[in-house]
């Protein structure tokens, strides 16, 4: 995996005075939850700064969702309001403020984002008059009229619609051991009248299941997506964050998994979403999608509150920089 | 019901008046309060220095060259000697004053070196693309910035190719080559014209892909104006497209002169860029070239039959996943 640094630039020396986000002097935790003794000392967490807001995320399903995946690293469900969603009007302030910021692709998360009645009003305005847009789905709700509409959408706006579908298994006992039962086959006919209407759906599977990543794995996915009518299939693999219901389901992360100062080695940190992107909820601006159920990792109300460094405190910072991971598709 | 289902729907209603924090569960009032108060809201004069901070670019030093009234421009080479002659015999027969290299002079092709002696002759003015800062700096990939394995895989087969076909002369010249240049392209030297940034990826990143539908308006007026320059002129993704910003000023990628824009069309572009009263004109320009000598020297070289087939009938078949999805939907492979 290439892990190119985001930016050629050099840092603003200007910008470095800034507090970084989710340091351990700062953040909060709740008062039931005892601070890791494994926390490294403030002076060895390193930070990353933002280079350029490239990558605008919304978590515009909230942590709604009709699934209750058992590897969730938010937790999402049904009933999980700790995000709600967000409305139109209030994803368009942001849309502008990063739009002169310079971002180059908007993405759409949750929760679920089609259980949002307005998640198709906002992937027409966006793709029309600010740039690529992403939605990630569980496939569930793509039944053949509302992908007939996005298919209108993406071909409509001046900019690329791109769709991506979450499988952890390329079968229902694999998938729904994870996502629940009936959801395969409900995503895969989900996948099915996206083809139909002549889109490609990216399929992104995690490594909930070690051979998903191998090359028998994918090519697994690949002939069921060929069987869905999917010409030209579209895989993207992620790891597993040890966190939300991931860490009930297959354990906590151990206290050595965080990042100190040096563990960059030649690679450095820049390689990292963080320094390229933030996620905007409807309680304000996080420092990354993953991290949207720590209050600590939340910057500020507004993107101009959240441009300065982020702090690699947390332990899924110590996957983001192990595993190279993007979020981005 | 059975155990599982009774589990599913007990997970399903788990969260009721509950926020998720972290690994447990705390009232959403909790969770709430404890958002509102981290992070920091700045008042409106500290938020727009934060926004200039981030957006601030020190002056470019690269000297402005030209005015020129016409020139050419073109990327990815990628050892296609044939095209490369054909470009600069054309190029020369529109009147150009100037030729311009974007950078990435080996990729697919055979003789990677053979192109060399062409730029020199010609006086084409080159810069560096990831290929050329590769082969100099001793790096053992092309730094392309592919994420997908067989798009990985073929850039290390051409890579490697290239590699080894490069004498050290070669690969030392290219080390010398500057990253960007700057030309002012106007009617004449009485006219101010327009100042015009030159570059592989994009201004900020030398493998960055600038593809027509992932390329916002909002952010290549963004970039123009950290480099106060009118317009910038890119390669790198291998797709021509040219974009005129709302003040006028015109951005292009010039697409590569190395393989056919994924069209089913054989031939390979370029740009002729060209000063008006009002500002410059971009031409994206459809360039015929020997096909079939380039197919049968890369057939004797034993390079990846993938390769060949590309060349030969105008789709790519080769370092696609990197395709934003309307070009990939516009794609034979």
């Amino acid at each position: 995996m290439q892990r190119a640094a985001n930016s050629d630039r050099p840092a603003a020396p200007d910008r470095a005075a800034v507090p970084p986000a989710l340091s351990p002097a700062t953040s909060a935790r709740p008062p039931s939850v005892p601070a890791p003794t494994s926390v490294p000392a403030p002076s060895s967490v390193p930070s990353v700064r933002l280079a350029d807001l490239e990558t605008l995320w919304f978590q515009v399903g909230g942590t709604l969702c009709n699934l209750a995946c058992t590897h969730c690293f938010v937790s999402c469900s049904p009933t999980n309001h700790t995000h709600e969603l967000m409305t139109l009007a209030e994803v368009v302030p942001f849309l502008d403020e990063g739009a002169a910021l310079g971002v180059k692709e908007y993405y759409f998360t949750g929760g679920e984002p089609f259980l949002n009645p307005e998640m198709e009003a906002i992937l027409a305005l966006v793709t029309r008059s600010y740039g690529p847009a992403t939605v990630l789905t569980n496939g569930l709700l793509l039944d053949p009229e509302r992908c007939r509409r996005l298919r209108a959408i993406a071909e409509e706006g001046d900019y690329a619609l791109d769709i991506r579908v979450s499988l952890d298994g390329p079968d229902a006992e694999s998938n729904d051991a994870v996502r629940g039962p009936g959801a395969f086959a409900r995503a895969t006919a989900g996948i099915a009248n996206l083809a139909a209407v002549g889109l490609n759906p990216v399929v992104t599977a995690t490594e909930v299941d070690d051979g998903n990543g191998t090359p028998e794995g994918k090519e697994r996915f690949f002939a069921l997506l060929r069987a869905l009518g999917i010409a030209k299939p579209r895989l993207k693999l992620l790891p597993l964050f040890r966190i939300g219901a991931e860490a009930e389901r297959a354990g906590a992360y151990e206290s050595w998994q965080r990042l100190a100062a040096g563990d960059e080695g030649d690679l450095g940190f820049d390689h990292l979403q963080c320094n390229s992107g933030r996620m905007v909820t409807g309680q304000g601006v996080w420092v990354c999608p993953i991290l949207v159920n720590e209050p600590a990792a939340r910057m500020g109300p507004r993107l101009a509150d959240a441009l300065g460094p982020a702090a690699l405190s947390h332990p899924a910072c110590w996957t983001c920089h192990a595993y190279g991971v993007s979020c981005r598709t | 019901m059975s155990d599982r289902l009774a589990l599913e729907r007990a997970r399903l209603g788990a969260h009721r008046g509950l926020a998720t924090w972290g690994e447990r569960t705390v009232p959403l009032a909790e969770f709430r309060v404890a958002a509102a108060a981290a992070g920091r809201a700045l008042a409106d004069a500290e938020r727009e220095v934060a926004r200039r901070a981030l957006l601030e670019r020190p002056r470019d030093p690269t000297p402005v060259e030209g005015p020129f009234a016409r020139i050419a421009v073109f990327g990815g080479i990628y050892s296609n000697r044939q095209a490369l002659a054909a470009c600069l015999a054309d190029a020369a027969a529109r009147g150009v004053e100037a030729v311009y290299c974007l950078g990435d002079l080996g990729a697919f092709g055979p003789h990677p070196e053979a192109c060399w002696p062409l730029l020199l002759e010609a006086g084409v003015r080159s810069i560096q693309g990831n290929y050329e800062q590769s082969l100099a700096g001793g790096r053992d990939d092309c730094n392309c910035g592919y994420t997908d394995p067989r798009d990985n895989h073929f850039a290390r087969l051409s890579y490697q190719y290239t590699a080894r076909n490069c004498s050290p002369a070669f690969k030392a010249w290219m080390g010398a080559l500057p990253a960007r240049r700057r030309v002012r392209v106007a009617l004449d030297a009485e006219n101010p014209g327009n100042e015009l940034l030159l570059v592989h990826g994009s201004p900020r990143r030398v493998n960055e892909f600038l593809f027509a539908s992932t390329s916002p308006v909002a952010l290549l007026s963004m970039l123009c104006a950290e480099e106060r320059c009118d317009g910038f002129l890119c390669t790198h993704s291998g797709l021509p497209w040219v974009r005129t910003l709302p003040d006028g000023k015109r951005v292009a990628n010039v697409g590569v002169l190395g393989r056919p824009a994924n069209d089913g069309d054989r031939r390979v572009r370029y740009a002729i860029v060209t000063a008006g009263p009002t500002g410059v004109d971009v031409e994206i320009v459809k360039l015929a070239y020997d096909h079939d000598d380039l197919a049968r020297e890369m057939r004797a070289e034993l390079l990846p039959e993938e390769f060949v087939e590309t060349i030969e009938s105008g789709w790519w078949t080769t370092c696609l996943e990197v395709l934003p999805s309307r070009e990939r939907g516009l794609s034979r492979f």
